[in-house]
């Protein structure tokens, strides 16, 4: 069984001028050491689906419905005390900025000794024993002077690998990273992702990364999923979706990469943009956007606009895509003729 | 500079043979940190002394932009590359050195005899969020520029004008009376990118134009000022961390580190063969698709801050091939066989 399972979650916003569905039917599972990406473009609900699994979601935002299991245990249902057992212990999270993250008024050392308190029973020497530790891994230089000192007087990379040191405090079994990176610069971007990924490699942490980068979810992770309006729409091993991705959104978000066009000539671009959840299209919420409405001999395919698609299996991917399951429903015909 | 007879063929983009659009000598950009004068005395050993600290944002830059190219500028946060573009805009003044333009020094001209010049540059600014008034709706937004540098137009020619812009930039000409948070991010950079061509200009500085801007939306812009600027015969200096884009989008890169330049290239060059140890450490870390590429090349250290600049070379305390000269002398930009320019002793000296 994964270690973690998400099934059908649905979370929705109580909004003044009614429901938004935020997140549908999403579904993913998690090994051990597995480490899963999920990419979509900012309103696609990836950093929803990351917060809901530690029920981090704020009013008016709330659980409609679905299950998400962890080593077992139900976590949707389980109260904040429950939940506090299980938030920076079995699984952390890294936000997106780390100077909204660490604590301005408190000293490195002290926010590290407060979180180990928070859930052992050990003494100040202990934690910062184990605090000190943790900086090593992370590849701090000096560490014993870090402990004392306070987040300003660290640079972004620094805060960063203070926050991944942080989160790997009480050996976590699933790291969720929001955006780890976007506040970091290319080349502090590059060490802080290796970073990530040998800790999580060596300790046999799982990973779920949050980001908008198709250049990062390549580097780091074994299996992607890609998001669009709420839901997921593609989701397979990293490798198969990067060379080959079936869903005409992923094949868009790829094509309009500037390194997969000869330079200075137009890039392949997604006309319009991701529609409001608050209002969102008739059945496959891309088919505004897509270039593959129609079917193979011209006329328009009904079932794009009308019925949301379901996930067919195209080899080791899932995709939800009315333009993929009759491509695949005609491949298939023909061999079981053969058969027959 | 040399003078090559040779004629000129096409307003594109030509050699060195015409003066340059644009010409920046030695510039210098230093922020004061210390405060106003009483801010600055201090006790020291029993005496009051004055005490000053600056931050060295630009140290010497030595840039040239010839007629149709794109100059993009490429380097990390804090290299300073965000205040080249405002110092060329005049939005800052430059602490010395030389801001030529056509052939005419622009850097000390007052607020009024800089106006001419207003109207033949126009700036796009990163956050289109933030850019755009919110209180204005967007025909006000794009009358501005119009009725500011055209005061003589009657208001039947500005409207046209605005028309004209909004429908170039893709943005449906009727949607005028409408405010910019009724907009996405991707409509509201292409009105900031509308109002800068709406003085039709020759030149334009964007400073980080799609950085806040969704993947799909960022080709859409891209895709946009690339247009723009074969229909309008446009000059770009284009500022952006996005190596992808440089290596898509620019004609020359220049790279920065700390407040200098350290190489300048056609885009191909660099992308093929980058010769500095800085801009070599920069491509390999980008995020490729592709599994098998090799291991990014990791920088020891961090960026040291520009209040105190390393002596030297400012790239020498995280170099994998700094020697004794490069903690002592500050490297030049010097012309490469393959037409770059290259500010290293390694590379001078054959080491690398």
């Amino acid at each position: 069984m994964a270690l973690l399972e998400v099934r059908d979650l649905d979370v929705r916003f109580a909004l003044r001028h009614g429901e938004v569905r935020a997140l549908r039917n999403v579904n993913f599972t998690l090994d051990r050491g597995e480490r899963l990406g999920i990419v979509g473009e900012s309103g696609a609900g990836k950093s929803v689906a990351a917060f809901s699994l530690l029920n981090l979601i704020a009013r008016p935002g709330f659980i409609a419905g679905g299950s998400i299991r962890f080593d077992g245990q139900e976590l949707t249902g389980l109260g904040e005390r429950g939940l506090r057992k299980i938030r920076g212990n079995r699984i952390s999270m890294i936000f997106q900025d780390p100077m909204m993250t660490l604590n301005p008024v408190l000293s490195i050392g002290e926010q590290m000794v407060e979180c180990l308190k928070a859930h052992r029973r050990i003494s100040r020497r202990e934690a910062r024993a184990i605090a000190l530790h943790k900086l090593q891994q992370v590849q701090i230089p000096s560490p014993d002077t870090r402990l004392d000192q306070y987040p300003h007087e660290l640079s972004g990379g620094m805060r960063q690998r203070v926050i991944i040191a942080i989160a790997l405090l009480l050996d976590p079994d699933i790291i969720i990273a929001d955006e780890p990176t976007t506040a970091l610069d290319v080349t502090i971007q590059a060490e802080i992702m290796a970073l990530l990924r040998e800790l999580c490699e060596k300790h046999n942490v799982g990973l779920v990364l949050i980001t908008h980068d198709l250049g990062v979810v390549s580097q780091v992770t074994q299996r992607m999923l890609v998001m669009y309006a709420g839901r997921v729409i593609e989701a397979g091993p990293t490798r198969e979706i990067i060379n080959d991705p079936q869903h005409p959104y992923t094949q868009g978000l790829m094509n309009a990469l500037p390194q997969m066009a000869t330079p200075g000539s137009h890039l392949n671009q997604i006309r319009g943009s991701m529609p409001s959840l608050a209002n969102l299209p008739s059945g496959c919420a891309f088919h505004p956007r897509c270039d593959f409405i129609d079917r193979a001999d011209g006329s328009p395919r009904p079932a794009c606009t009308e019925r949301i698609p379901a996930f067919v299996d195209s080899g080791n991917c899932r995709v939800a895509c009315h333009m993929v399951a009759e491509m695949l429903a005609r491949e298939a015909t023909p061999i079981k003729e053969k058969v027959q | 500079m040399t003078t090559i007879a040779e004629p000129l063929a096409t307003p594109g983009y030509d050699s060195a043979s015409a003066t340059p659009l644009l010409e920046i000598c030695g510039l210098e950009k230093r922020f004061d940190l210390s405060g106003d004068f009483l801010e600055q005395l201090r006790f020291k050993g029993g005496r009051l002394v004055r005490h000053q600290e600056f931050v060295h944002a630009i140290n010497g830059v030595d840039l040239t932009i010839q007629r149709g190219e794109a100059l993009c500028v490429v380097g990390e946060s804090g290299c300073g590359k965000s205040t080249v573009a405002r110092t060329v805009m005049g939005l800052l003044s430059p602490s010395a050195g030389e801001i030529h333009y056509d052939g005419a020094r622009i850097d000390a001209l007052s607020p009024r005899a800089l106006l001419p010049y207003r109207k033949r540059m126009q700036m796009i600014f990163q956050n289109p969020y933030a850019s755009l008034n919110p209180r204005m709706t967007i025909q006000q937004t794009l009358e501005e520029p119009i009725r500011l540098h055209h005061p003589d137009w009657d208001r039947e020619r500005v409207v046209a004008k605005v028309r004209e812009v909004m429908a170039s930039v893709g943005i449906d000409p009727d949607w005028g009376g409408r405010f910019g948070h009724e907009f996405s991010g991707g409509q509201r950079q292409r009105i900031a990118i509308a109002r800068a061509l709406a003085v039709d200009p020759e030149f334009i500085v964007a400073d980080e134009p799609i950085s806040a801007l969704d993947v799909s939306i960022q080709a859409q812009v891209l895709n946009l000022l690339m247009d723009a600027q074969q229909e309008r015969h446009l000059t770009y200096l284009f500022i952006t961390h996005d190596l992808a884009v440089v290596e898509h989008f620019g004609t020359r890169v220049a790279v920065m580190y700390l407040g200098t330049v350290c190489e300048v290239a056609p885009t191909r060059t660099l992308f093929a063969t980058p010769r500095h140890p800085y801009t070599q450490a920069l491509l390999s870390a980008i995020p490729r698709l592709e599994d098998d590429r090799p291991q990014p090349i990791r920088l020891s250290g961090e960026v040291p801050t520009p209040v105190d600049l390393p002596s030297g070379c400012v790239f020498h305390g995280r170099c994998p091939y700094a020697e004794p000269r490069c903690r002592r002398e500050v490297p030049k930009l010097r012309p490469q066989a393959d037409g770059s320019q290259v500010a290293c002793h390694a590379v001078e000296e054959d080491r690398l």
